[in-house]
């Protein structure tokens, strides 16, 4: 008996339906290969710089080398031990007066070159420093240790000195000064263009033009904060203050379209529910729209506010790229970010400030997926089920 | 066409809500025609008619739900207890405020069945807070009769409820705020035929209470609930009386041909 459903033009079909899925099957594979090796060669570079060579050295403490410190150090151990270390001498004994007079052998800070050099790395050293350091190492009296220094410093000259803190701070300073003008802003942009605006041609383009925004280059938002905060407003260049304005700007229509189609989600049956009660508007949107949409609105402002944490060129057009060694303490201070740190690192001669800079990227990073985790938590905590 | 309703209906009881002259224009489709209608007090009356009649438009000019659209302009007037409900010094959420709604898709508010009773009486300082509200939120859903089934779950949300038992809380909701009448826009349409059969007997013991105003697409649910049914047809008012009066002997042709089943 032959097969009533036998169809020969089928097998072609099924094979080109097979053939699509395995195209979208290895373009996601191909995705998280790109993602898997960047994740991996981010975190092989960085985690070098998670540890600092020290080395276990005499430390004499005298009115000598309280004014020239390197003298504190036996003339063999000069070139192995970091300066700035030594240019902290007198704020140790002004911290610990009891030290005066005395030699102690302690774990001291290594030069950047050593540490390359004992990482494994490309340095300059001479042969004889190089001698002494084999010394050392047999004596055990040098040795990795965990990098507090990366965490608790800002910027420095002198590689084995610099740390990310000023530059989390001044990101963490941008990025409340963003939130504070963006967010309010937004939302209420929002609520105004979807709960109380009629449809007319000035709504539309009001509509149009927030929509454009959010499709502006973003070194054009650091040109209009430099002309208008700094030129016209006379607020301090690269400080929080201006960088998040400026974010603030760019943030804005982000947010406001998230929030726009957060609202545009909620039921209009809820509201009928409520005119049908004699509720106010003001009323309906408070108390039975907006709670509704908040899951959603809050996700589109952090994702707004992850997008501006790692914008770095509208920063450089007002400044934020400074120097910038101690953390600021005020939102008008200088201060830098981390994508700018980030930035400034990559362009220095050293071999010390790979590793810092990849230790900087996966901090950055480290903060992202902690942002969108929070975004995440938000938005499952507040949700409103059906 | 004449609206042979408005003449013979004065069987003694009180006009509640009194339409004369209105017409509404939906930017250029004038979706209502010179309606002039008595609603009574304590009655049911029942809009019906096909798609598109303007049934539900005429609903919701009462309680002024029209002026939420752009481009609606109204004509004509709606008294309510003899005032114009679109008079220049009349507050339209007052208007609302009086006149309850129920809709065709139960729509709860996504909050706890105790604060979807007791928000608009709050709002518009009915009662305070504590133990009123408890009273209020008890004889209301006793009211809807509601109650007994969700009596032990009040601070669980409304929209966990089903189909039926969200369209009473829609009701109860509704008759907290001590309106003067109630409008139903196709109250049952959403529901199943048992939850339908309470919504039936629901209304029969609201309107000693409350007059109410319902459209419905079920002709039987007219029939079996109403004291006064109105047939319209392309935004006119076709022919309105008695209930039993319009099915069994209608005096206009599309009425009959309308409720024996031959179009709609």
């Amino acid at each position: 008996m032959s097969n009533p459903f036998y169809d020969p033009s089928l097998s072609g079909r099924h094979r080109s339906a097979r053939l699509f899925k395995w195209f979208t099957r290895g373009s996601i594979l191909f995705t998280l290969l790109f993602l898997c090796f960047f994740l991996f060669d981010m975190a092989r570079t960085a985690y070098p710089a998670l540890w600092q060579i020290y080395v276990k050295v005499d430390v004499s403490y005298t009115e000598k080398s309280a004014r020239l410190t390197s003298k504190a150090i036996d003339k063999k151990y000069r070139k192995i031990v970091s300066r700035s270390w030594l240019r902290d001498i007198p704020k140790q004994l002004e911290k610990n007066p009891g030290l005066m007079g005395t030699t102690v052998k302690q774990w001291v800070l290594a030069d950047d070159q050593v540490d390359q050099y004992m990482k494994g790395h490309h340095h300059n050293l001479k042969s004889k420093v190089i001698r002494t350091l084999e010394e050392l190492t047999v004596k055990d009296e040098i040795e990795l240790q965990w990098n507090t220094v990366f965490f608790t410093r800002g910027d420095s000259k002198i590689p084995e000195n610099a740390g990310i803190l000023s530059a989390l701070v001044g990101s963490v300073l941008t990025l409340l000064v963003t939130m504070f003008f963006a967010f309010p802003l937004g939302v209420m942009t929002a609520v105004y263009l979807e709960e109380f605006a009629r449809d007319n041609w000035l709504t539309r383009f009001i509509e149009v033009n927030i929509n454009n925004l959010a499709a502006i280059p973003s070194i054009l938002f650091g040109l209009l904060g430099l002309a208008v905060f700094i030129n016209l407003f006379g607020m301090p260049r690269s400080s929080p203050l201006v960088g998040g304005l400026t974010l603030a700007l760019m943030t804005l229509p982000i947010i406001i379209v998230s929030s726009r189609a957060a609202l545009r989600s909620v039921p209009d049956s809820i509201r009928q529910a409520g005119y049908g009660l004699g509720l106010t508007r003001i009323q309906i949107v408070q108390d039975h729209v907006l709670p509704v949409a908040f899951p959603g609105i809050l996700t589109g402002s952090i994702i707004g506010l992850a997008q501006a944490m790692g914008e770095t060129a509208p920063l450089i057009i007002i400044g934020m790229i400074a120097f910038i060694p101690d953390s600021p303490s005020s939102i008008t201070e200088a201060a830098t970010v981390l994508p700018a740190q980030i930035f400034t690192w990559t362009g220095m001669p050293e071999r010390a400030y790979v590793e810092k800079t990849a230790a900087g990227i996966v901090v950055i990073l480290s903060i992202l997926f902690l942002l969108n985790a929070v975004a995440i938590y938000l938005r499952k905590k507040y949700e409103i089920k059906w | 066409m004449k609206s042979s309703g408005n003449a013979n209906i004065t069987s003694g009881s009180d006009i509640k809500i009194k339409a004369s002259g209105l017409n509404l224009w939906y930017g250029d489709n004038h979706a209502l025609h010179d309606i002039n209608m008595d609603i009574h007090k304590n009655k049911i009356t029942a809009l019906i008619g096909p798609s598109g009649c303007g049934k539900s438009t005429f609903l919701r000019c009462i309680n002024r739900m029209n002026d939420l659209f752009d481009h609606v302009r109204i004509k004509g007037e709606i008294k309510v207890e003899g005032k114009n409900v679109y008079d220049k010094d009349v507050d339209v959420v007052a208007v609302r405020k009086r006149i309850g709604m129920v809709f065709q898709q139960p729509n709860p508010f996504p909050k706890s069945i105790y604060d979807n009773i007791t928000y608009a009486p709050l709002k518009h300082c009915l009662i305070k807070k504590g133990k009123a509200c408890d009273e209020l939120v008890e004889t209301s859903l006793e009211a809807a009769g509601l109650w007994n089934e969700v009596k032990d779950k009040l601070h669980s949300p409304g929209t966990a409820l089903s189909g039926g038992q969200q369209q009473r809380l829609c009701i109860a909701r509704a008759i907290a705020v001590k309106p003067d009448a109630i409008l139903m826009d196709e109250p049952t349409s959403a529901l199943d035929p048992i939850s339908t059969e309470k919504i039936e007997s629901l209304m029969l013991e609201l309107k000693k209470d409350y007059t109410i105003v319902t459209v419905t697409h079920n002709m039987q649910q007219a029939h079996r609930t109403a004291d006064y049914t109105a047939y319209f047809h392309l935004g006119k008012l076709v022919e309105y009386n008695e209930t039993e009066a319009l099915f069994n002997n209608p005096v206009e042709e599309l009425t009959d041909s309308y409720i024996s089943g031959r179009f709609g």
